[in-house]
Order: structure tokens, then sequence, then C-alpha cells
């Protein structure tokens, strides 16, 4: 039971589109492990299913030996999350958001407010707690989520862009708390970025996905290698780009394509 | 049971800190008062159908519960579409917890705003006829509030976004009110039109509160709470189910 996520085959449908395909992939306890792709990839669709936000159209996974399909109460246990979109209640205070969080994780009452103390205190909003989160800059209220993801001492913490919109400092910051934190906790941790810098530096292993497809797994430098590349984003290009796709591309995803290369 | 206490606390809070909210929604039920309480008050009397702002006052505070009730039952529209639904549903608790705490929270929120109307009522000059059975008024009261909440709960979990949002209020809210026999006497009226009523809901609560207020009811005070209770439990049942399927 080395592996604490483990998906097999999952596969999730819209309508007619398919924007998880076959995925089937884990991660080692400990691990931090990070998820690439380019817009539309199917990352969040895949977060999602795994966190039991959406059902999966087929697939299992396993949450630190939990059936997540099947058991998603007992699963929920297990992970803290930060969205991609903001997932803050304006109307209440930092305070109060984070008091909300404590009480729908049961989280003991003699140590809630401990608690909230060190993890406000260290992406620096404890001076701003009794303020509405409406008030609050991008930056703030993505460290507000990012204390909140953490509040309940989660086995595996899922960070769907944590980083987008944020300052060099703030993005800076944020990782060197994750990276400490997995050190001191062997919190394992499943991120999403569009920085392939942020992969570089901060993953120890990277999945490359398109089309709801996982391309390939492994390490930067063995990424880099496989694609004689001196870059993680060269890299990655090559393994998104033309090249690999368009031999199975529909008309409408190769014109999605020319958009999106347009738009770079 | 911390999930259902933590989730009603969020709506009392979010509804005594918009003030702004507050207040205006008081405007509209003063506006019915005044301009039909007294407006119509020498025709109704005249016809002989006695004291109209004394009919009318239970059918404002009825209007007051059923518009705040649909309105924070809707909510989870917002809530989903600003994101903090996901906060909710990834949380280790069942979707009954949430749907239970939401739907008491709205409810007493909507029940506090009855009581604020029922104290504009008497302001202007509603007079409260039995005290003993005020606790009745009460009770009914509530069961409206929690009828609406949940039924806008249920509303809301079917829809995307709020496009539907004019469309549940012209379609479903305006018409249970005006249909309901609250600004008219049940007793009289063409029978289709009480046909309709029949199948109202806030047409007993509207009667339960008046029967107990001012001693004048249509169905009788029984027959009100049963129904009042039997639907609350349905739509309870309904919204919890449909609460259930949602996907952020
Ligand atoms: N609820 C939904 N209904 C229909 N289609 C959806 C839904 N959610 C996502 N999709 C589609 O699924 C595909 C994958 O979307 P997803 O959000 O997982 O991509 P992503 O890799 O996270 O992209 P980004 O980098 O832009 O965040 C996209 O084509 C998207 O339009
Ligand atoms: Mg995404």
């Amino acid at each position: 039971m080395d592996n604490i996520i483990r998906a097999q085959n999952l596969i999730k449908i819209f309508g007619t589109l398919t924007a998880v395909d076959k995925v089937t992939f884990s991660v080692r306890k400990g691990e931090i492990f990070a998820f690439l792709g380019p817009n539309g990839a199917g990352k969040t669709t895949t977060i999602k299913m795994l966190t039991t936000l959406l059902r999966p159209t087929s697939g299992a996974i396993e949450l630190s030996g939990v059936d997540a399909v099947s058991h998603p109460e007992k699963a929920r246990k297990t992970f803290g999350i930060v969205f991609q979109d903001p997932s803050l209640d304006d109307e209440l205070t930092a305070m109060e958001n984070m008091e909300f969080h404590a009480v729908l994780y049961s989280i003991p009452g003699n140590e809630v407010n401990s608690r909230i103390e060190k993890l406000l205190s260290f992406v620096e909003l404890w001076d701003r707690r009794n303020e509405l989160v409406k008030t609050f800059s991008g930056g703030m209220k993505r460290r507000l989520e990012i204390a909140r993801g953490l509040l309940h001492n989660p086995e595996i913490l899922f960070l769907d862009e944590p980083t987008s919109g944020l300052d060099p400092q703030t993005r800076n910051k944020i990782w060197e708390y994750v990276k400490n934190l997995n050190k001191q906790t062997r919190i394992t941790v499943f991120f999403t970025t569009h920085y392939m810098e942020e992969a570089q530096s901060v993953a120890q292993r990277i999945a490359i996905m398109d089309h709801g497809k996982i391309i390939e797994t492994g390490t930067a430098e063995g990424l880099m290698e496989q694609t004689k590349t001196k870059s993680l984003e060269e890299a990655f290009l090559k393994f998104t780009g033309t090249a690999l796709r368009d031999e199975e591309a529909s008309g409408v995803d190769r014109l999605r394509n020319h958009a999106r290369r347009w738009t770079r | 049971m911390g999930a259902v206490y933590i989730l009603w606390k969020r709506e009392l809070i979010r509804y005594f800190r918009s003030r702004a909210r507050l207040v205006g929604s008081l405007g509209q039920p003063l506006l019915f008062l005044v301009a039909l309480g007294f407006g119509l008050g020498p025709v109704f009397q005249r016809a002989g159908q006695g004291n109209y702002f004394q009919f009318l006052g239970p059918g404002v505070i009825c209007m007051g519960i059923l518009f705040t009730g649909v309105f924070a039952g809707i909510q989870v529209i917002w809530d989903r579409q600003f994101g903090f639904l996901k906060e909710t549903l990834v949380a280790p608790v069942s979707r009954f917890e949430i749907m239970l705490g939401k739907t008491l929270g709205g409810a007493t929120v909507a029940f506090i705003q009855g009581l604020f109307v029922l104290v504009l009522a008497v302001i202007v000059g509603f007079r409260i006829e039995s005290f003993i059975l005020l606790p009745i008024a009460l009770l009914a009261m509530f069961l409206i509030a929690l009828f609406f909440t949940a039924l806008g709960i249920s509303i809301a979990s079917t829809l995307e976004d709020m496009q539907g949002f004019q469309l549940i209020m012209n379609f479903v809210v305006q018409p249970t009110f005006f249909l309901s026999g609250a600004l008219f006497p049940l007793s009289g009226v063409v029978s289709f039109l009480s046909l309709i009523a029949a199948f109202d809901p806030l047409s007993y609560g509207v009667d339960a509160v008046r029967g107990s207020l001012t001693g004048v009811s249509h169905f009788g005070l029984g027959t009100d709470l049963l129904v009042l209770i039997a639907i609350s439990l349905i739509v309870l049942a309904i919204g919890s189910y449909l609460f259930s399927r949602v996907e952020a």
C-alpha cells in the first residue's frame, strides 16, 4: 500500500465530449506530483473526480485505501483541496470561513483556534482575520484558501492552479511552504499549473495530459531527456504540440489547436 | 449535527449582515399594507366583509415569508456560481445534513422576516385578536417558511444558473401569492378560483395565520396545520433527493 492515490481507467463524458479518457495513474505517499496540460486537457475534471465532486462515467479511484466512488464521505476526510475557481464565502470574514471549515471537518474544539492562528499567520492574514473576504485581493483570497485546505491536517493536498494570478513573491512563498510541509509531514501533494518552472522545481514526478489522456509520466529530467530538450517547457510543447496531436485529433480539435497556438 | 448547525448559522450571519436587504425587503409588505389595506378598506367594509386591514395583515405576513423563503432556497444557485458550494460538497458530511442545515437556516431567516412584517403590521394598525392562539400562528409561519425554503432549494438544485430565476418569480412565486386567498376571501369567489386556491400551499398558511390571529378561517385550523406539515415533509424529501444529485 505504497500508493496513496490510485486512478484506474477513469472516464468522464459530458454529452458528446470525452473530457477524461481512460486515465490511469498512481501517486506514492509523500510524493509531490504535478499534472500538466493545455487548457481543456481535463486536469480539473480529473481532480473533481478524485475529490468526489464529480462521479466518473466509469473507472475506479482509491484515496489512502478508501474507494472514493463507493465511499465518498470517508474519502473526503483524507484530502484538502484548493479549487481552480474561488470557493470562499465573500460575505463572511476570513476567520468565519476558517471556522466554518473546522466544523464541517469536525476538528476538536480545543484545537481549532490554535490551528487557525498558525495557518493564518503563515499566510500573513492573521491581522486581517476579522475583515470580510470580499474586501480581499485575489492573492489574499488564494492564500486564505490554501490555509483553509490545510486546516484539517489532510494526508493529501490537491492544488488546482494554486498560483494562477499571483505575483512572483507570493508564488515562491506558497511553493516554499508546500515543499516544507511535504518534508515535515510527508503530506502528498497533487497539483496543476501552467508555470513550467514551478512544476520543474517543485514536482518529483510529472504527468502530461492532453485531450483527456495522459501522454507521458516521468521526472522533469526524464521528460526532457526523452524529448531531447533543454527545458520542461520545450518538452511540454513537444508532447502537446501538433506532431503528436493531429494524428488522432478531430476537425474541431484541430481548430482549437490552431486557436490555442495563436493565443500563446 | 455540527454541519447542520454551522450551515444554519451561516444563513443567519449573512441575513443580519446585509441590513440594506433586510430593510429593503420590508418595503414591499409596507406598500401592500398601506395601499391595499387603507385603499380597499372602505370598499370591503361596504360589501359587508368587515375590516379589510384585519383580513389583509396575515396575507402580507405570509407574503414576506414566501418571498424570503424561496429567495433563501434559491441562493444555492449563487453558492454554486460563486463557488462556495464546492467547499460544502467536498466536506465529509452527508448531502442530507447540508440540505437540512441550509433549509433550517433559510426557514429561520424567512420566519424572522415574517415576525418583522407582523410587528410592522401591528404598528400600522393591525390588531392581534387572540393572544392564546399566537403560538399557533407562529408555528404556521415557521411551517410556511420551511416549505418555501425547501421548495426554493429543490428548484435551485435543478437549475444550472440564474437564467431561470425570473421564470420562477413570475410563474411560481407570484401566482402562489396572488391565488392563495392572501388578498381576497375564498368564500364567495368563482369556483375555479377557489379550486386553484385549494391546491395552493400558501392558502393553508395564510388561513392558519389568519385563523389564529383574527379568528376567521376558511379551511379550519386543524386542516391548515395538517396540510402544512404534510407538504413540508414531502418537499423536504424531494429537496433532499434533488440536492443529493447536484454536481459542482
Ligand atoms: N460541467 C461540464 N460540462 C461540460 N463540459 C465540461 C464540463 N466541465 C468541463 N468540461 C469540458 O471538459 C474539458 C476539460 O475541462 P477541464 O476543466 O478539466 O480542463 P483543464 O485541463 O482543467 O483546463 P484549464 O487548464 O483551462 O483549467 C473541456 O473541454 C471543458 O470544456
Ligand atoms: Mg482546470
